[in-house]
């Protein structure tokens, strides 16, 4: 249990896809401008990110191992994230249509975050079982989350800040990611005992 | 007709600004008798970029040079800088950290009043990340001589596994990674009655002027008691646990930065949350951070990378924690 616990914390903090793996940085950049977005947006990645981290686990013991298919690795998971993203916008276009406005064109975009792809691929060349995978992507997951809203209640403030005009807007918002990747450098080594 | 606030006080950014100041001359007075002058060179040095960055980045964003540069607060970044670094370290890199500190984290953010990050801590983590070795020589009390200082601060030859011993907190840590127990190693030269060996009464110097800003009012009681209670609960739960692995609370107290985070960083009133509750959760956060950071982390000093955290968290801990409106019977209001 306390290993789990490890792992959720280490793959959320310690290995942070954003911040310290650079996955998944075009919605870190494009979604962060409110915190409401930018949960629903994590939520969204959540569901997709788990979700995937199973079913990719599946496919690739069930389908490409056996079968010796190794090479369609990227074009199998990249269809059934697809798919598992077509399922998710169609839940939130139903259930939460002002979340399914507000999250616009980035909704379709979580098929081609880099992220979910890269954790489903990251476990298969660590070997991860079943378990370990999906805890592996919910800790991606939940790390992505907790980033891209705290990186957004900072950029809600930097909007109300005096910015150097050639500096507001975007610039400021990577040199403020940079920041935080680098405080993020503090958790290094915390989970290798 | 009258308006509030009816109760005035005759503060101002100056003013508050001198304080802090003024309550850093007892810290600086134990480190010249206990490690020697060399810090006061990096303090000049640290002082003269900072106030050459302000003035510079002032003029070039037209905005009133004078008024703002003479507001003292970019000295007091400049003395936290050279205060947190290790006295020897060359000249370069202090003016690096300070122009981090003023250009990068200050002023590309608006100036004064508008940084989400502690200009201080911000330039400590990027220059302990960019040079962990320069970064991590500190002299044990009374081993180097000012013209040694001196000559290591121009820049000269380091042949330092002579003078420089490791810190309080790098010693434990490396004893404790060999097998060692903590009773047997704080046995050891390096520490004194509870902290580092001289180093101890430098953390007593800051605690005399931390007390010196509460009493003038010039802080608040929230941000250094979460703070040390953040700290001292969290290293005293693991203590409890295993007190022949992990150093006791006192000594974690008055080791390492802690008290000049206490009563210098963690107070910055711009980077830091300003609901009073808020307060009390960041500074609380910044003790818990800086101590898994100390015992279990890569880095040998967590305060400051704990401070760039809790800054990340600022606005939504500030949002969380608004207090009721009076008249209004603890209804959230948005």
């Amino acid at each position: 249990m306390s290993e789990w616990l490890m792992l959720l914390l280490g793959t959320a903090l310690v290995n942070n896809v954003v911040l310290v793996k650079f996955l998944g940085l075009c919605p870190f950049m494009g979604v962060s401008r409110k915190i409401d977005s930018a949960l629903g947006m994590g939520m969204a990645t959540t569901f997709v990110l788990t979700l995937a981290s199973a079913v990719t686990w599946v496919l690739e013991h069930a389908l490409l191992a056996p079968f010796d298919l190794g090479y369609l690795r990227i074009l199998g998971f990249i269809l059934v994230i697809a798919a598992t993203v077509q399922f998710v916008e169609m839940a939130v276009k139903k259930n939460a249509p002002t979340l399914y406005k507000v999250l616009g064109i980035y909704l379709p975009l979580i098929t081609t975050n880099c992220a979910v792809l890269g954790v489903a691929l990251l476990n298969v060349q660590e070997g991860a079982g079943f378990a370990r995978s999906v805890i592996y992507g919910l800790g991606s997951a939940a790390g992505f989350t907790m980033v891209l809203v705290l990186f957004a209640g900072l950029r809600e403030r930097l909007a109300l800040a005096r910015v150097p005009a050639a500096f507001a807007g975007a610039p400021i918002g990577f040199i403020t990611a940079g920041l935080l990747s680098l405080a993020f450098m503090g958790f290094s080594g915390l989970t290798n005992h | 007709m009258i308006h509030s606030p009816y109760i005035r006080k005759p503060a101002s950014v100056q003013r508050v600004m001198f304080n802090v100041l003024l309550a850093l001359v007892p810290g600086i007075a134990a480190y010249v008798w206990q490690i020697g002058a060399g810090i006061l060179v990096n303090i000049a040095i640290a002082t003269l970029t900072a106030v050459a960055a302000e003035v510079i980045m002032l003029s070039l964003r037209k905005r009133p040079v004078m008024l703002a540069a003479t507001d003292l607060s970019a000295v007091v970044t400049a003395w936290l800088v050279a205060l947190a670094f290790p006295p020897i370290v060359p000249w370069w890199l202090t003016v690096l950290a300070v122009l981090v500190a003023i250009v990068a984290v200050k002023h590309l953010y608006g100036g004064l009043g508008q940084n989400p990050f502690n200009p201080a801590m911000a330039a400590y983590c990027t220059m302990i990340v960019a040079y962990p070795a320069l970064m991590s020589q500190w002299p044990a009390a009374g081993t180097v001589d000012f013209a040694t200082q001196l000559h290591l601060i121009l820049g000269g030859a380091r042949e330092l596994d002579a003078v420089t011993g490791a810190t309080a907190l790098d010693a434990l840590r490396t004893g404790l990674r060999a097998n060692g127990s903590v009773a047997t190693l704080l046995q050891s030269n390096t520490y004194g009655a509870v902290g580092g060996r001289g180093w101890e009464w430098i953390a007593a110097g800051y605690l005399l002027g931390g007390l010196f800003l509460l009493a003038s009012r010039t802080i608040t009681w929230h941000l250094p008691t979460g703070f040390l209670v953040g700290l001292g609960v969290t290293s005293g739960i693991f203590w409890l646990i295993h007190p022949e692995q992990f150093a006791s609370p006192l000594f974690h107290l008055a080791s390492g930065g802690a008290m000049l985070a206490a009563f210098f960083i963690v107070t910055d009133p711009v980077s830091g949350a300003t609901t009073p509750r808020g307060k009390l959760i960041f500074a609380a956060g910044v003790g818990l951070i800086a101590y898994l950071i100390r015992a279990f982390g890569a880095y040998p000093e967590g305060i400051a990378f704990g401070v760039l955290l809790m800054n990340i968290c600022v606005p939504l801990i500030d949002m969380k924690t608004q207090p009721a409106v009076f008249g209004h019977r603890g209804g959230r209001q948005p």
